[in-house]
């Protein structure tokens, strides 16, 4: 398991350093640091090993977390243990930052203490946590204070605390996607996949069952015909029915084995925000918009580039911060842009072209051409040629994913389905939405 | 006067100052001190000093403040155990604390504080919280027993600590189980005695897939890893574990995911190949492998290691999915290049194109590594997919247009490794290699292109001049250029014999005696030799047709394959490298796949396949560039040391002296033979061959089998066996019997730690069932690198023999011969040196009555078993044999037998620096010279 655990800020000064294992010594420390951290080669791997210990590694800008370990520890845990701890971390005191962890370093302490035990994590819920480590020095509770705490942190719903009370019972529901696209050239998508996750808010009382659908191919097929019926009320005709869902995953309050056999999703949901549902698509992506470019190298010393955005989605919608980013050669001495919509910007510290759209309603299209002028080089390697890449964030689902219904139980209180609000949203954002040029 | 003044004096004034504030009256003014002592212990300044000060703090009923000191504690107990004893009174009294979470962080912190002393005191309070009714306490406390178990081993087995922690298994709530599950399959892992306590059975399973439900997501973790390393009894059981396993393949955290991919791929083996459950399950893994792929790039390596594995066992798994192993832009380069790995893997005709684009794609990147390895993977995809190899080759030649040196450079590697592939196909490509000729830089490059220029010398005008140029800084090239050039001009002279006489007397002259590498000097002997005794031969040697290479390259070792695939998910699967390899100290069992189910097995035998997990024939193809006898006929790129390396034969006593003077016309004539040492040269030569190329040793002592596992103690099953050495391999023949009344399976063996180390190289491998009164025979390969104890006599081996109805112990003596190596020859000088360095007092002498046998015969029974006579003498009418021998562990022993003509009892004398060995050596020639 987890031998030790070490922070470092980004000149390999430690942080925090917690040693959980007796095989562990302060030397691993150094020898991180040293390897690593102030290695002259680009780090080639997130897992080095070093005199026959082992220190994986993440990144979260100038700072360095480190778990390290003498034995075959199970690799998968350890990294998801190291992104749930700066989870955890930035739930309590925002941005993981060193001035942050060391005006922290005692409440760091007190979490690791309590998530890591021997090695080996523990409940890791920050709703949970928060019930008993807090930064004002705890008051003495009661008993039944405690024994609550403790029930929950090893509870069987060990995601939410009873006794919760609501005014007015209401949800949330997001459906955030991110559209990947990787195209050639000439206009062929190498390849697509649609990223999507179910953010649920969640202002609810006591302990309510909650029953969600959504318009999956095979979740719908199992319910038989009279899902079909149901989808009739929709009207666009354009928007497709069912879709098809490669894979998906879930919230820890969700019951697998009632999914793997009943294909329903049911759960009784955490309190406040989580992340309810991860799901990816390949099939019958609606692409927001596509890019044709068109580079020409004219002579060593200059280069000509047009760029042609089309955006492809009902005319009444609107994309919003659309942004197109075409890479420039190193050598680039100077630009002349001009866009018929939108501003275009050389940045020169990026190498790229920087070129954004506020708005964009669907079915149209925008221009730029550029002019790039080259400086001699002695380099006789050819510039590569990175993709163009683009941001923009749509209000639909691009996979066609829709939600059914969210349906809520609570047996015990006297409140029903129809007097909870509900609220969905759709967005559709950019993931790795590339061009090749 | 040195900056260093200010920090010792503000250093000491900084304790001075902590030491006062620590014990100031006010709570606050307390607090913070603590604060600042951790602060300081965190960046590694040493404060031990304070520790009575800071352990004073330590009655306090501020959590916080507790916690604090706590963490102290555990840094410096160990340092100043005297003083740590002051904590435990503290200790025991907060394990009775009415509110759960002081009772916990109690114990979980006593569990840390690492003196001998204070586990005393902790087993009272620890086996109290076993049973606390609060299951946070349980819960730690679980854990609190592995940490026991790390201090003190026999204590906790004493306290009878294993059966409380057995008994959590069965707790209520599922965080408790969970956390017991992970002690357990650490303490397990850790002491083969406590194993026996823990064992799992079909009960536990079940009881951790009710908890695996309800538990969290790290909980799932522990429980499904401890699943993978139970066997179920038969198919139905691995059936309905996997039914139970897959939901768990749609959670959010990847380990978890991994864990059950791991417990569904090892539960795969046991399940009928064919059967719709199977193909069910292998389509189910899919997604969220692919899922993996959309993680963290941390989170996504670790998948991709796996998946590579993955893809090695079953590839049907992922052949659909190749778009998604395609490299993006912003992929950090570990995953790119893993990327690339898998995509070659998955690489088959329906793919082709889009895969060599993308490759050509990468092939223009900047990582220099990536590049590298795109135009290597371009080269395995013409190796492997043979339709598409003419588009692969001209790809890989617009890719030496580009003139960047190192690409050039890779793509002259694997175009040589095509044209092994497809003999007399692309030959027309030689002329736009030969162009980058000076561009060469690197070793492996050089060496192909010199090879592609040997191989097609008939075809290449100007091939003498091309070598020549090479020749002249022969010395300062690297081994592997100077051995393919030696090996290219040979062959050139072989095909161009008039005008290249010249260079090959240079290039053997400059292999044979201006160099220091035995490897080059030898090859060069040997072509010297092939040549003057017979050219027709040597042609048919140097340039026989070679084997073509497999499409497959750098496979992982099916045995390791399957032994890491129990690893998923793990850091051996991340390095590919088993467990052992990179962990210290405890040598943990090596998890093996578990064996076909019966049905599974009998299908396989109807169908008439003697054994299920033998490699698929393929005579004529190689296993890869690197196969030995590749090596040995012509190639050695970037292989490791070969066959080669091993001393053929002393070292010549005359050097062959070039032979410009004679004009140069009959270079292999007589002269030459005679320098070479005379006519018979070539025969003994051959002889020589014989043993390097392994030919099969003649008959060495197998001694009869004997009954190791009478049947009456096996419940029916009885074992005979015996030990013998064949080609360089220990083995076990093993003979199972069946005389009870129903069918025996699920055969396995596992050894004891033994004074040779000795364990099984691989899994038994026997016919299942056993159908009553029926004998089935195994020969079961044996190596020497288990754990090793000294056994008292030092050849008793113990085994434990498991089938389906129990587990058998049994102990047995390994004949001491079988561990003789084939390299336990002295030279005589040594031989004379070390038997005199040697102290006499550790010489024994033995006699050994009626041997029907004289000094010839003797020596060469010996002989078969690797004990090598290293000389004979004839004093006073008796004759003296002294002979030599190795142990696998490195020992060597010295003999000298004394033989009388008319006497049948030989004198047996024997030296050795480790005295131990000699009953069982004594044993041996007993044994050999009666047979």
């Amino acid at each position: 398991m987890i031998g030790g655990l070490f922070i470092y800020n980004h000149k390999g000064e430690v942080l925090i350093s917690r040693v959980y294992r007796d095989d562990i010594g302060r030397n691993a420390v150094d020898a991180f640091r040293v390897n690593v951290i102030h290695a002259r080669q680009q780090v080639r791997s997130p897992v080095t090993n070093i005199a026959r210990t082992s220190f994986f590694h993440i990144k979260r800008s100038n700072i360095w977390l480190a778990a390290v370990t003498k034995q075959n520890v199970n690799a998968a845990m350890v990294f998801e243990f190291l992104h749930k701890m700066t989870d955890v971390m930035a739930a309590y005191f925002g941005k993981v930052t060193e001035e942050n962890i060391k005006n922290n370093f005692v409440l760091i302490y007190e979490i690791l203490d309590e998530i890591l035990d021997f090695g080996y994590p523990q409940n890791t819920d920050t709703g949970i946590l928060k019930t008993f480590i807090t930064q004002q020095g705890v008051k003495s509770q009661t008993k039944e204070e405690t024994s609550q705490i403790t029930s929950q942190v090893t509870g069987q719903i060990g995601w939410r605390r009873e006794g919760i009370k609501y005014r007015r019972n209401e949800l949330f529901l997001d459906v955030l996607e991110s559209v990947n696209l990787l195209m050639s050239p000439q206009g062929q998508v190498l390849s697509a996949h649609v990223a999507g996750r179910i953010v649920m808010k969640s202002y609810l009382s006591g302990m309510p069952e909650c029953k969600f659908g959504i318009n999956d191919k095979v979740l719908m097929e199992s319910k038989g015909g009279k899902s079909g019926q149901d989808e009739g009320r929709g009207g666009a005709s354009s928007t497709k029915t069912s879709i098809a869902i490669d894979d998906c995953q879930f919230h820890q309050c969700v019951k697998l084995s009632k999914f793997e056999t009943e294909h329903s999703i049911s759960f009784i949901p955490p309190d406040g925000e989580f992340e309810l549902m991860r799901y990816r698509t390949t099939k019958d992506i609606s692409l927001p918009f596509r890019i044709i470019p068109l580079v020409r190298e004219v002579g060593r010393q200059k280069m000509e580039v047009k760029i042609v955005v089309k955006s492809n989605f009902k005319p009444s919608l609107l994309a919003q911060k659309v942004e197109v980013r075409i890479p420039t050669p190193l050598n680039t001495s100077g630009v002349q842009v001009i866009c018929m919509k939108g501003k275009a910007k050389y940045k020169a510290s990026e190498n790229a072209i920087v070129w954004k759209i506020k708005r964009m309603g669907g079915m149209k299209e925008c221009q730029l051409s550029a002019e790039i002028e080259l400086l001699n080089t002695n380099d006789k390697r050819k510039w590569t040629r990175p993709p163009i890449s683009m941001n923009f964030e749509v209000p639909f689902a691009p996979s066609g994913f829709k939600v059914r219904y969210l349906k809520v139980f609570e047996p015990k209180l006297n409140y029903s389905d129809h007097d909870v609000i509900k609220w969905v949203r759709y967005i559709g954002r950019s993931g790795l939405y590339e061009t090749r040029c | 006067m040195t900056d260093s003044k200010y920090f010792t004096t503000t250093k000491k004034g900084e304790i001075f100052e902590l030491k006062a504030e620590l014990n100031s009256d006010k709570k606050e003014k307390k607090k913070e001190a603590v604060k600042k002592v951790i602060a300081s212990m965190t960046v590694g300044k040493d404060v031990s000093a304070l520790f009575p000060d800071v352990v004073n703090c330590m009655q306090t009923d501020n959590l916080e403040l507790k916690k604090l000191v706590y963490l102290y504690l555990m840094n410096y107990a160990k340092s100043q155990p005297d003083m740590a004893i002051m904590a435990v009174n503290t200790f025991v009294k907060d394990c009775e604390d009415s509110n759960p979470l002081i009772r916990a962080l109690a114990v979980r912190t006593m569990g840390c504080i690492r003196v001998d002393k204070i586990t005393e005191y902790l087993c009272e309070p620890l086996r109290k919280c076993l049973k606390d009714e609060d299951p946070y306490v349980r819960k730690t406390a679980a854990v609190c027993v592995a940490k026991l178990h790390d201090i003190n081993a026999q204590l906790v087995e004493d306290q009878g600590f294993l059966d409380l922690l057995r008994d959590l298994l069965s707790d209520s709530n599922p965080m408790v189980v969970a956390n017991a599950v992970a002690a357990i399959s650490e303490i397990m892992d850790a002491s083969p005695n406590a194993a026996s306590v823990l064992e799992m059975n079909s009960g536990t399973i079940n009881k951790l897939l009710t908890a695996l439900n309800e538990c969290t997501e790290w909980g799932q973790v522990f429980i499904l890893d401890s699943i993978s390393n139970y066997t179920p009894k038969d198919e139905r059981e691995a059936q309905s574990i996997c039914e139970r396993v897959t939901p768990r393949l749609a959670h959010a955290n990847a380990a978890v995911v991994l864990s059950a991919v791991k417990v569904v791929m090892k539960l795969m083996e046991m399940l009928d190949t064919g059967g719709d459950y199977v193909t069910s399950l292998v389509k189910k893994l899919a997604p969220p492998l692919v899922t993996l792929l959309s993680a963290e790039p941390e989170i996504q390596y670790v998948a991709l290691r796996n998946i590579n594995l993955i893809v090695q066992k079953r590839s049907e798994i992922l052949k659909n999915e190749m778009k998604v192993f395609f490299v993006k832009y912003n992929d950090p380069i570990y995953v790119k290049l893993e990327k690339l790995d898998i995509m070659i893997r998955l690489t088959s005709q329906s793919n082709i194109a889009q895969v060599l684009a993308e490759l050509k794609e990468y092939a223009t990147e900047v990582d220099v590594d990536f590049v590298r390895k795109s135009v290597r993977a371009i080269g395995r995809c013409a190796i492997k997919v043979e339709p598409a190899a003419e588009r692969c080759v001209s790809t890989l030649l617009d890719l030496i247009q580009t003139k960047v040196n190192y690409v050039v450079q890779e793509a002259i590697v694997v175009i040589k490794d095509i044209f092994r592939k497809y003999p007399n196909k692309y030959e027309s490509i030689i002329a736009t290699l030969c162009e980058n000729l000076d561009t060469l830089d690197e070793p492996e490059a050089r060496a192909s292109m010199i090879w592609i220029i040997g191989e097609y010398a008939e075809r290449i005008d100007n091939a003498d001049e091309l070598l020549e140029s090479f020749l002249e800084g022969f010395q300062d090239e690297n081994t592997q250029v100077q051995l393919q050039l030696l090996t290219a001009i040979v062959k050139l002279f072989l095909k161009r014999p008039t005008d290249t006489q010249e260079l090959v007397q240079q290039v053997l002259s400059l292999s044979t005696q201006d160099s220091d590498n035995p490897d080059l000097r030898d090859r060069g002997y040997i072509y010297w030799r092939l040549l003057s005794t017979d050219p027709a031969a040597a042609k048919e040697v140097v340039l026989a047709e070679k084997p073509l290479i497999s499409e497959e390259t750098d496979l992982i070792e099916p045995t390791l394959l399957d032994e890491l695939i129990c690893h998923i998910s793990s850091l051996a699967s991340v390095y590919h490298k088993p467990p052992n390899a990179f962990v210290e100290g405890r040598g943990g069992l090596r998890k093996v796949l578990p064996p076909k189910s019966e049905q599974a097995e009998g299908l396989v035998e109807e169908l008439g396949a003697q054994e299920p997990t033998a490699a698929p024939p393929q005579p004529t193809v190689i296993p890869g560039a690197d196969s030995l006898i590749g090596d040995l006929l012509d190639m050695d790129m970037g292989s490791g040391p070969s066959m080669m390396q091993q001393q053929m034969y002393p070292a010549q006593p005359a050097a062959p002296t070039p032979a410009g003077g004679s004009g140069g016309m009959d270079i292999f004539g007589e002269g030459l033979d005679n320098l070479l040492g005379g006519g018979s040269t070539g025969g003994d030569m051959l002889g020589g061959l014989g043993d390097i190329f392994g030919m099969p040793q003649t008959q060495s002592y197998v001694p009869p089998q004997e009954v190791w596992l009478p049947a009456s103690k096996g419940k029916g099953l009885e074992i005979t066996g015996t030990f013998a050495r064949k080609n360089n391999q220990i083995n076990m023949e093993l003979t199972f019997t069946n005389k009870a009344m129903q069918p025996m399976s699920g055969f396995a063996v596992q050894f004891n730690k033994n004074s040779f180390g000795l364990m099984p190289a691989q899994v038994i491998n026997i016919r299942t069932p056993l159908p009553p009164n029926q004998s089935a025979s195994t020969s079961l390969p044996l190596n020497t690198q288990g754990p090793i104890q000294k056994m008292e006599p030092l050849t008793i081996l113990q085994v434990a023999i498991k089938n389906n109805i129990d587990v058998f112990y049994m102990s047995t003596h390994v004949p001491l011969h079988v561990l003789f190596m084939e390299d336990g020859e002295m030279d005589k000088k040594i031989f004379l040196a070390t038997w005199k360095d040697i102290p006499s007092p550790n010489e024994v002498q033995y006699t050994i009555n009626n041997v029907p046998h004289n000094a010839d015969t003797v020596s060469s029974k010996l002989r078969n078993n690797n004990v090598f006579t290293i000389a004979k003498r004839n004093v006073e009418g008796q004759d003296m044999l002294y002979q030599s021998l190795k142990l696998t562990n490195g020992i060597w022993i010295l003999a000298e037998l004394k033989i009388q003509p008319s006497n049948p009892s030989f004198v047996l004398s024997l030296k050795a620096r480790a005295v131990d060995v000699y009953e069982a050596v004594k044993q041996v020639y007993e044994n050999i010279l009666h047979n």
